[in-house]
Parts: C-alpha cells; structure tokens; sequence
C-alpha cells in the first residue's frame, strides 16, 4: 500500500507536478482571500478566461507561453482594474466583455492554426504530464512576489480591501493597492494554469478562503488558513491524480469542494452564518449627501 | 453672522475656495468656501442630499474638484470614520487588527511592534473597549462598533477628524456617549468635523456650524446660525427656533391644516387646528440649559 502511494514519486514530471499543485494551492489560497473579500471572485474568474487567449497566441506564434500570456494577462488585469475602479460603464459588463473575447480569441486561434506546444486540454483543465521546469521556476517566482506583496504591504492591503475610501484618507494609495494586487492575481493564474486549467483556477482562489471564512473571524488566521488549506488540496489532489488517473484540475478542484462540504456541514450554524456573507455585496458607499 | 476664530495662534488646516463639484455631471457642491482651523469643532447641518458627505470627502481629499482650490497644510495628518452604514460588518476582521491597520506608516511587517500593541491597546482602553480586542467588530454594541472606528482613526494620531453622521441612527444614551467622547477629544486639541442631521441634539451644542444645501447656506455660532431664515433656506421648510437657556431649540414648524369652513364632510373629520409645532430631533441638552425659553420668528 504505502509503495503504491510512494510510487508516483519515483518519476521526475510527477515530482514536478506535486510541487507545482501543491504550491498553486497555496498562492491560489492566499490571493483567494483578498478576492473573495474584495467581492472579485468573478474578475478572478474572468481574467483565467482572457489569459487563455494569451496562450493562445503566444502558442501559435511559437513565444513562450509564460511571456506571451504573461504580458496579455498583464494588459488584461489592468484593463479590467481600470474599469472596475472608473464605473465609467458597468464593470460586471465589460469585465465579460474583455474576457470572454478574449477567451474566444484563444478558442478561435486553436481552430484556425491548431496548437505547435502546449496542449489545448491542459490548458483548459490542467494536466500534470506537461508540468516542466519552467512551469516550477514560474511558481516559485510569482510565489515570492505574491508573498512579498502580501508581507511588506500586510496592513494597506487589509485596509484597502476593507475600506478603500477610509484607507486613502489615511495616505494608502489605493490604486497602487489595487493594481498590484490584479498583477499578482494575472501572475497567479499564468503560473497555475498548467496544473489547474484556466476554467477551474477560480475554485482554487475561491474555495480555500471560503473554508477559512467558516473557521475564523480573524483576517489573519483567515490568511493563513487559506493558504494552508490550498496546499493541502493541491497536494492531496495531485496524488489522487495521479492514482484515479483523472486530471489534475478537476481531482484538486474536487478534493477542495469535498472538504468545504465538510466544514460547512461540522462548523453548523456559525459555519453557514459566516459562508452566507461571503462574497455579499459590499455595503452601499455613503450616500451622496 | 459670526464665523468664531479660534483663540490664540490656530492655523488653518484646511481651505476650499470657490469649491464645486459632484458626481458625473451633477454638481453637488457648487462654489463653496470653507476653513477649517486646528482646534475646532464643526458640524455640518443640511438635509439629505445636501452634500455632507460630499464636503467631508472633499475635506479629506478623496474626492476631485471641478473648480476651485483646496489648501491643505503640508503634512496635515487626517483621519476619516465612515457611516456605520457603508461598514462591511461581515469582513472577518476583530477589533485589534480594524485598529491596526491604520498604522500604515513606518513599519511594513504584519505584525504590530510592542511600541504599536502599547499605542492601538492605549487607545482602546482610552475608549473603554480595551477588553474587545480579540473580538469580531459585528459582536459589538452599536456604541462599541463607533468606538472601534474612532480607535482605528486616532491610532493614527490625527489632527483633524472627519466623522460622517456619527450619531445616525443610534438612541439618546448612544448619542449623549459619542458627544461626551468627541468633547473629550475636542478638549485635548483635536479638530472635528462632522456632519450631522441632529440640528438639537448635536448642532445646537457645537462651537460652529456650517448649513449646507449645496452651498454655505450659514457658518458660524449656532445662535447666529440655527435662525429661521437660515433653516428655512437651509431645509426647504420652515421651522421656529426656541432659546432654551441661552441655546437654539429647533422646532419643525408643521402645522395641520385648519379645519374646512364648508359644512361639507371632510376626509379627515377632527384636525387639530392648535398642533404644537414639532420638535425638529430630540431635544438633548448638553451641559446646564434651565431657563425661559423664547420663541424667535
């Protein structure tokens, strides 16, 4: 039995996979919190689905994925940062706009000219057999960069995600907050998307901090019972696999759904009273009077 | 009409001139003047709509101006407490942390030094919550969440504090609480500006008042102030003022329509035709107000 579960571990795209899911997990829960509390868990949602049209292009132009996709999902999470802080239209609106075109953009240019590098499957779901270095230096990168941003700048960004009308007053800038915070967040997916597939990272950043809300009232044991939780599904996910021999994003996905069950069902009423208010709609901003 | 000038050498810490401004193209503010001095204490009166929040967020310069100029003195530490309203009491997030994370100066690291656990733990106790602090903001009073968001804005150690209808919506006790904290923190050199809709129970009892329906409609003392006409061009109605121990008491000016001469049955069969006027907010009496009240017209 235990050589059955160690096996995997013999085979180098399997060790890579599990490092890479296990830390996906965990960037994925961390940044998950400031998503689910800002209320973005559809931008998070949306930008997966526009840095696929990055993957795409970047594929059939023959640059490498990470670059290619990195920048477009730069470009996106900008755009959709800057539409979302104007109101000049209506952010739910365009953020669709922006991303699903830009998620059938990608669709369309794999149907037209097919695919020269990453798989279109894996893409979309996530696959541990094209899990390479690059995609293991890519995490650890945006890991570090993740987990600096949330270290040195812990109290803007609480206090931005909180009240961003209170934090400027009191000299955060709120802009930058936020911008970087959608860097990190674009940064999260490309890295992830290998592992997780475009269409299943919003779980990923989703679920982890839903079950963290249920256990705490704290935001930094929240923080850090997020960030757990999304390495434990991560790796827990990657082994079953590999064993059930289903795709990694799905069986991560799945493994992280079982255990919001789970907790929804142990924690009871203050359980369900704290996931209720999850992804509530922020108050009304103060009248204009 | 008298706008006091702080004694002694007080600054002005912030002035709009000729301020307009508003959301998309509706001016909500237009053409405005208004000085805030270090040690003040203001209220903004005016009635929904009028722009209170508005003046507070152009006061705390969060908000752009269409026309005019704000001067802020370099280095003017502001803090700012929202409504009770626009709070997210969902946020997970206890007492300690929504104090401390206003100390965004200085120190980046998450977690607080002993100097700032002694600071955030000294003002908590300042406000009598010091025993809150592990607490979730939602598992508090109405009074007690009040009090967290002033801890969070002092930790700061503002200058000046902007408050945003601070007693909306809360009982006379909550409110006689408040006003006794914001006198206490005004009496330690601290400048305030508030806005408010409790003409009696707040207004009446600050050193200056500002009525505000889109532009200064008045400033100054509230004996000046809180007139008739003032009100009446102020609030779009008419009110009577009473002086109440030397005080302004506003009362709400509504009558009842008389009754109808013709025999024929009215809609409402037993108007009173010698309704008292109603008073405008509770009538809360800050400190000593005994004496003959005297109606002015």
């Amino acid at each position: 039995m235990i050589d059955e579960l160690l096996r995997p571990f013999e085979f180098e795209f399997f060790r890579n996979g599990l490092i890479v899911a296990t830390m996906s997990g965990a960037l994925c829960g961390a940044i998950g919190v400031y998503v689910v509390l800002k209320g973005m868990s559809y931008i998070g949602h949306g930008l997966s689905h526009a840095i696929f049209g990055g993957f795409a292009a970047s594929s059939l132009l023959g640059i490498n994925y990470l670059l290619g996709a990195g920048v477009w999902g730069v470009v996106s999470a900008l755009m959709i940062n800057g539409v979302t802080r104007r109101r000049i239209i209506g952010s739910d609106a365009a953020i669709g706009v922006i991303t699903t075109a830009s998620f059938a953009l990608g669709l369309a240019l794999f149907a037209l000219f097919g695919t020269s590098g990453r798989s279109f499957d894996a893409a979309l779901f996530g696959s541990i057999l094209g899990v390479g270095l690059d995609d293991v230096v890519a995490i650890f990168v945006v890991s570090i960069l993740a987990a600096a941003l949330i270290f040195l700048r812990y109290r803007a960004l609480l206090f931005t995600t909180f009240d961003p009308e209170v934090a400027d007053v009191a000299g955060v800038n709120t802009a930058r907050m936020d911008a970087l915070l959608m860097v990190v967040l674009a940064g999260s997916i490309l890295a992830t998307m290998q592992v997780l597939g475009v269409t299943l990272i919003a779980a990923a950043l989703v679920i982890p901090a839903a079950v963290a809300r249920m256990l705490t009232n704290s935001f930094a044991r929240m923080l850090q019972l997020s960030t757990g939780i999304g390495a434990v599904c991560g790796f827990a996910g990657m082994n079953l696999s590999y064993h059930l021999d289903v795709q990694s994003g799905p069986t991560i996905v799945l493994v992280a759904a079982t255990l919001f069950a789970a907790v929804f069902v142990v924690t009871g009423a203050t359980g369900r009273r704290r996931a209720a208010a999850i992804g509530a709609p922020a108050p009304i901003a103060a009248r204009a009077d | 009409m008298t706008v006091p000038r702080p004694a002694g050498a007080r600054q002005e810490l912030i002035g709009l001139a000729g301020v307009t401004c508003g959301y998309a193209s509706d001016a909500v503010l237009v053409d405005i003047d208004l000085a805030v001095h270090s040690g003040e204490f203001i209220g903004i009166v005016g009635p929904s709509g009028a722009g209170k929040t508005t003046a507070l967020r152009v006061l705390a310069g969060s908000m752009h101006v269409a026309h005019g100029r704000v001067t802020r003195r370099p280095g003017l530490r502001m803090a700012y407490v929202p409504q009770v309203e626009t709070i997210n009491w969902s946020f997970p997030v206890t007492v300690r942390e929504c104090v401390t994370m206003a100390r965004v100066d200085g120190r980046r690291l998450p977690w607080a030094s002993r100097a700032e656990r002694a600071q955030v733990a000294a003002v908590l106790g300042q406000l009598d919550i010091g025993d809150l602090a592990d607490r979730h903001i939602r598992e508090l009073s109405g009074g007690q969440q009040q009090r967290v968001f002033i801890a969070r804005a002092l930790v700061g150690e503002p200058e000046l504090l902007l408050m945003d209808e601070p007693t909306s919506g809360v009982d006379v006790r909550l409110r006689h609480e408040i006003l006794h904290l914001l006198d206490d923190l005004h009496a330690g050199g601290l400048a305030i500006v508030l806005s408010t809709h409790d003409l009696n129970g707040i207004a009446a009892h600050l050193p200056r008042v500002v009525c505000l329906n889109r532009a200064v409609i008045g400033d100054g003392v509230p004996q000046d102030v809180l007139t008739p006409d003032v009100l009446e061009r102020t609030y779009g109605a008419s009110m009577e003022v009473l002086v109440h121990g030397g005080m302004p008491v506003v009362l709400d000016g509504f009558r009842r329509h008389p009754p109808h001469p013709h025999p024929h049955p009215h809609p409402h069969p037993h108007p009173d035709p010698h309704a008292e006027p109603h008073v405008h907010a509770e009538p809360h009496v800050h400190g000593e107000a005994h004496g003959r009240s005297e109606a002015r017209r």
